[in-house]
């Protein structure tokens, strides 16, 4: 039963993933990158990654793209005040695109479908087994990345801070 | 997965669902006797004895209502608006547990829907949904201050998520657990964790009003700026259902609260009404006993509404960025420190 219910969320997460490219208004973008999270999460539970699903629920539907939602509703984005867009742009991206559909393609093939890699312990990504392995062997990278984040809040911080200064 | 197992769920599910229904409804009601108490009138006393029929008068009212879509609205969203306010409102309460196992007919069941080992943060995620029905209908009803009122709930919204999750942080350094269940079962004998977590239950109070828009923090639906905030083109029944998820809401955060910091289930005596009542009554005691938490609670909500006034919007944003957010960090710290100088000695 699980393995239907994957193909039945994969098929839904390409739909909406496609919809998220395909929709004309901004904001329908942004909702169909909500399903599109959503349907992540589901495959996040099927997988028992319970913390990383719940994680992914609240940071990504419920945090960020609140905010992408947010801004696009400040900006009002429309027709009539994007930019149009000159075909030699258009010509570059369609290069682009196809030029990372073969290199997906190429790293699909390299790696080997029939051996896939198999997790040692199930229960990984229940809450307490991954809060054991990130404080345990993986403390360094753990603060590391947690450094980093700090830095950028600085950052973001200082930026919009930069006005005052000068005035 | 027996088929008794999945009838057990799906007739407490029901239950739940329309326990937390006929509440929103009655909270309406409550709303206007205590409003009406507090500013010393009757209030509605016209439909019934103590016009305790009012809800359905007024639901009626609502549903015979005309209804109209603007024709400027994006049309799916704004139907679509209500309907996510209201789903989000109710799911809530899937992981929260209402009473201890109770013995029916030799078999003991769980009066809990589901006991998932990220409970608490089920619930933080729930709460951090449901700001979309409030910015999609806000945004497709294609109206300046409906849409003034959906910037205003995001920026709300994510403000007071902050102090909130970091408050829980506190909570969860004592609780060792993120189990709904297992932190009812700690508090067991006075062990609330109100006493141990004061000024965390205090942060997550306040940032619980922040999160159902409730007064004083009701931003997005402040009628003298807004005239109706984000549901000022709904009309009938989908201005019906934000109206009630905003008391469901308000039921769900009381529940939280009571499971979180008051008990839960647990109160005084607790052992020895067990022996007294047996395992079939005992239990529902102890769900009376949850939802009398709740009721005192909910109209805790409703007595704030009524007694102080609505912030100004930068002085919203200040408590929440710069009074409860280094709080609720301090609060983490101390809490830190001292369960490790507990666990030295």
């Amino acid at each position: 039963m699980s393995t239907q219910v994957f193909y039945f969320v994969a098929t839904l997460s390409i739909i909406f993933s496609l919809m998220v490219i395909f929709a004309k208004n901004p904001i329908h973008s942004v909702l169909y990158l909500i399903l599109t999270f959503f349907t992540f999460t589901v495959h996040y539970v099927l997988l028992n990654a319970q913390f990383l699903a719940v994680v992914n629920f609240i940071v990504y539907m419920g945090a960020i793209m609140v905010l992408f939602l947010f801004v696009l509703m400040l900006l009002n984005l429309n027709k009539e005040t994007e930019p149009s867009k000159s075909p030699l742009i258009k010509i570059v991206g369609v290069v682009a695109g196809c030029c990372l559909i073969v290199t997906l393609v190429g790293s699909f093939k390299a790696a080997s479908i029939n051996s896939p890699l198999i997790l040692k312990n199930q229960g990984l990504g229940l809450v307490e087994n991954l809060g054991k392995e990130l404080f345990g062997p993986f403390l360094l990278p753990f603060e590391l990345s947690s450094l980093l984040l700090l830095a950028a809040m600085v950052g973001a911080v200082l930026l919009s801070k930069r006005d005052e200064v000068e005035a | 997965m027996d088929t008794g197992f999945i009838i057990e769920k799906f007739i407490l599910v029901a239950v739940i669902f329309g326990i937390s229904l006929v509440i929103a409804m009655y909270s309406t009601y409550a709303e206007r006797k205590v409003a009406a108490y507090l500013q010393d009138r009757l209030g509605p006393d016209r439909a019934g004895p103590f016009g305790i029929l009012q809800p359905l008068a007024d639901g009626l009212k609502m549903f015979m209502k005309e209804e109209i879509i603007p024709t400027t609205s994006n049309k799916w969203l704004f139907i679509a608006g209500p309907g996510l306010a209201l789903l989000c409102a109710c799911i809530g309460t899937a992981v929260i547990p209402w009473g201890s196992p109770m013995l029916i007919g030799g078999k003991v069941v769980p009066l809990q829907v589901s006991d998932i080992n990220v409970g608490v943060l089920y619930i933080f995620g729930v709460v951090s949904l449901g700001v979309y029905g409030v910015m999609i209908g806000g945004w497709a009803s294609n109206n300046k201050y409906s849409l003034l009122s959906a910037i205003r709930a995001a920026s709300q919204n994510i403000s007071y998520e902050i102090a909130m999750g970091l408050s829980i942080i506190a909570l969860l350094l004592m609780t060792n657990t993120l189990s709904l269940k297992t932190i009812v079962e700690q508090q067991h004998g006075w062990h609330w964790n109100v006493l141990y977590q004061p000024l965390g239950f205090l942060i997550f109070m306040v940032c619980s009003f922040a999160e159902t828009n409730r007064a004083p923090f009701d931003l997005p639906e402040c009628e003298t700026e807004l005239i109706g905030g984000y549901h000022t083109e709904y009309s009938s029944m989908k201005l019906g259902f934000y109206l009630f998820s905003e008391y469901i809401n308000m039921f769900v955060s009381s529940a939280v609260m009571a499971t979180l910091y008051f008990g839960g289930y647990n109160y005084p005596g607790m052992d020895y009404m067990a022996t007294l009542l047996g395992p079939t009554w005992a239990p529902l005691f102890g769900t009376a006993i949850l939802f009398a938490k709740i009721f005192f609670f909910i109209f805790f909500f409703m007595w704030v509404r009524w007694t102080i006034p609505r912030f100004r919007y930068d002085q919203l944003m200040n408590l929440g960025w710069k009074g409860l957010i280094p709080l609720a960090i301090a609060n983490i710290i101390i809490t830190g420190v001292v369960i490790a100088i507990i666990e030295k000695f």
